[in-house]
């Protein structure tokens, strides 16, 4: 990021000065310099502008989205996709913690929780380090998952909603259906590269499948991060109380519990008849 | 119920559901509180507070990314790029102006978030014409590929990450050509 910023401030500044001294191109009566030095305060005066103009969004949107997890939004939507999850990772046990902790981040990231997201996201590929026999190399379980992480599975675009609002859209959720599209798209896509990919890819580390054994870094890890998995399995983790973590522990058992295949697959359906195909959008 | 759109490119589909689509998520949340036996005033009020810290917690992010967009476009670069690059990009549906964007978004959220910012409130293009939409797609429909693999690689130190970049950015590409096809879809 550092790069990128020098860069392009750097290029903007070359190419308007050599267009000052080299007489280029003028446009009215401004000279290049002139509009590149009044572009910076405009600029800045504008990004604050701008923050100030979302504040208003942004705030209903948080409150609302409080509202939701409060009531419990995040459960529904980990017990939706449980029966999914537990199909693409073969290698995870069914009720191992990690599965989990996988079900929670994903959920809070398809209902732009980003901040409760990291937390369980940290958790989960601790957990998944603890079924991998080759430390510092990425399992498959790891590689999927954090492919699917960074192709994002948004549901609801809050921030984008909200910037889009502020800027005098007509119609600031109208991205929602192309959201959603590009979104599934992206996430088939990573979840079949992934897949393929793992063929061609270096052996993966065995997976392990007693009980891990405690291992320091995970243990300190464990203290600072998202921990409490006591309510899951008890005996094997006996770190656990040291970090009775009430609010997680009882997210975490209650994402050990899922819906039926048949009411995922619905839901998957519903949100597939809201984006628009092409027949029913013909001018 | 038809609403008449002065936009061009307005969309059936968005006169029809989309208008129902802020209202029903407010009203549908409040009910689901309630429902759920939530206080549903204090928690809003608790949730909301954030919200002005939020947007205060971004003004640097967005102040270093717009001043350096702005720069690169008064500085007449852009529409240099834009010269050069359009004619290629274009014909797969990604205008230049959406290509800094694109190249953006992995490496950088809030630096994304920023070029968004810039690019639809530009009075030339506008949140709804169709580069308004398709670079709201892109920021809604992928992730800072970049920096979650830090993050959670980094989590447990791993270091071989085997297959998973390759993955990952190959997703970050699906995920723009999706964009571009749903908005073409969409906007045509």
């Amino acid at each position: 990021m550092n790069v990128i910023f020098f860069a392009i401030v750097m290029i903007a500044f070359l190419f308007a000065a050599v267009r000052q001294l080299l007489g280029g191109p003028q446009t009215g009566d401004t000279m290049p310099i002139e509009a590149l030095s009044r572009s910076v305060v405009d600029s800045a005066a504008g990004a604050v502008e701008l923050a100030i103009g979302l504040i208003g969004v942004m705030t209903l949107f948080l409150g609302l989205m409080k509202v939701a997890e409060k009531g419990g939004l995040l459960n529904v939507m980990s017990r939706l996709l449980r029966p999914v999850m537990v199909r693409l990772f073969p290698d995870v046990p069914a009720d191992h913690p990690a599965m989990g902790a996988m079900i929670l981040n994903m959920s809070a990231n398809a209902l732009g929780l980003g901040n409760a997201a990291t937390p369980f996201g940290i958790r989960a590929m601790q957990e998944l380090d603890k079924l991998n026999s080759e430390k510092g190399t990425a399992t498959n379980a790891m590689a999927l998952f954090l492919a699917i992480n960074t192709s994002s599975i948004t549901l609801l675009p809050t921030g984008v909603i909200a910037l889009r609002a502020s800027a005098g859209s007509g119609d600031p959720a109208g991205i929602l259906p192309t959201t959603l599209f590009a979104t599934l798209g992206s996430t088939l896509v990573a979840i079949a590269a992934t897949k393929l990919y793992q063929r061609f890819s270096s052996p993966a580390p065995a997976v392990l499948t007693g009980t891990p054994a405690a291992d320091p870094t995970t243990e300190t890890a464990e203290r600072t991060g998202a921990g409490g998995e006591h309510d899951l399995n008890q005996n094997s983790d006996p770190d656990s109380d040291q970090n009775p973590d009430h609010e997680y522990a009882h997210m975490l058992a209650s994402a050990s519990a899922g819906y039926p295949g048949w009411v995922s697959l619905l839901v998957l359906c519903c949100v597939i008849t809201i984006i628009p195909w092409p027949s029913s959008t013909a001018p | 119920m038809l609403r008449d759109h002065n936009h061009p490119l307005a969309i059936i589909y968005g006169t029809v559901i989309s208008p129902w689509i802020i209202p029903g998520l407010v009203a549908g949340f409040l009910a689901y509180g309630m429902i759920r036996g939530v206080r549903v005033y204090e928690v809003f009020v608790e949730g909301a507070k954030e919200g002005f810290y939020v947007a205060v917690k971004i003004i640097p992010y967005l102040v270093a990314i717009l001043v350096a967009v702005g720069m690169f476009r008064a500085s007449g670069a852009l529409e240099a790029m834009v010269g050069m690059l359009g004619p290629v990009t274009g014909k797969i549906g990604l205008p230049a102006e959406a290509l800094p964007m694109a190249l953006l978004r992995p490496l950088s959220g809030s630096g994304a978030y920023g070029v968004l910012a810039s690019i639809i409130n530009d009075p030339a293009v506008g949140p709804d014409s169709y580069i308004g939409y398709l670079v709201s797609t892109f920021q809604g429909s992928t992730e800072t590929t970049f920096y979650v693999l830090a993050v959670y690689f980094g989590a447990v130190q791993v270091r071989r990450v085997r297959h998973t970049m390759a993955a990952a950015l190959t997703a970050d590409l699906a995920g723009i050509m999706f964009a571009v096809l749903a908005c073409t879809l969409l906007l045509a």
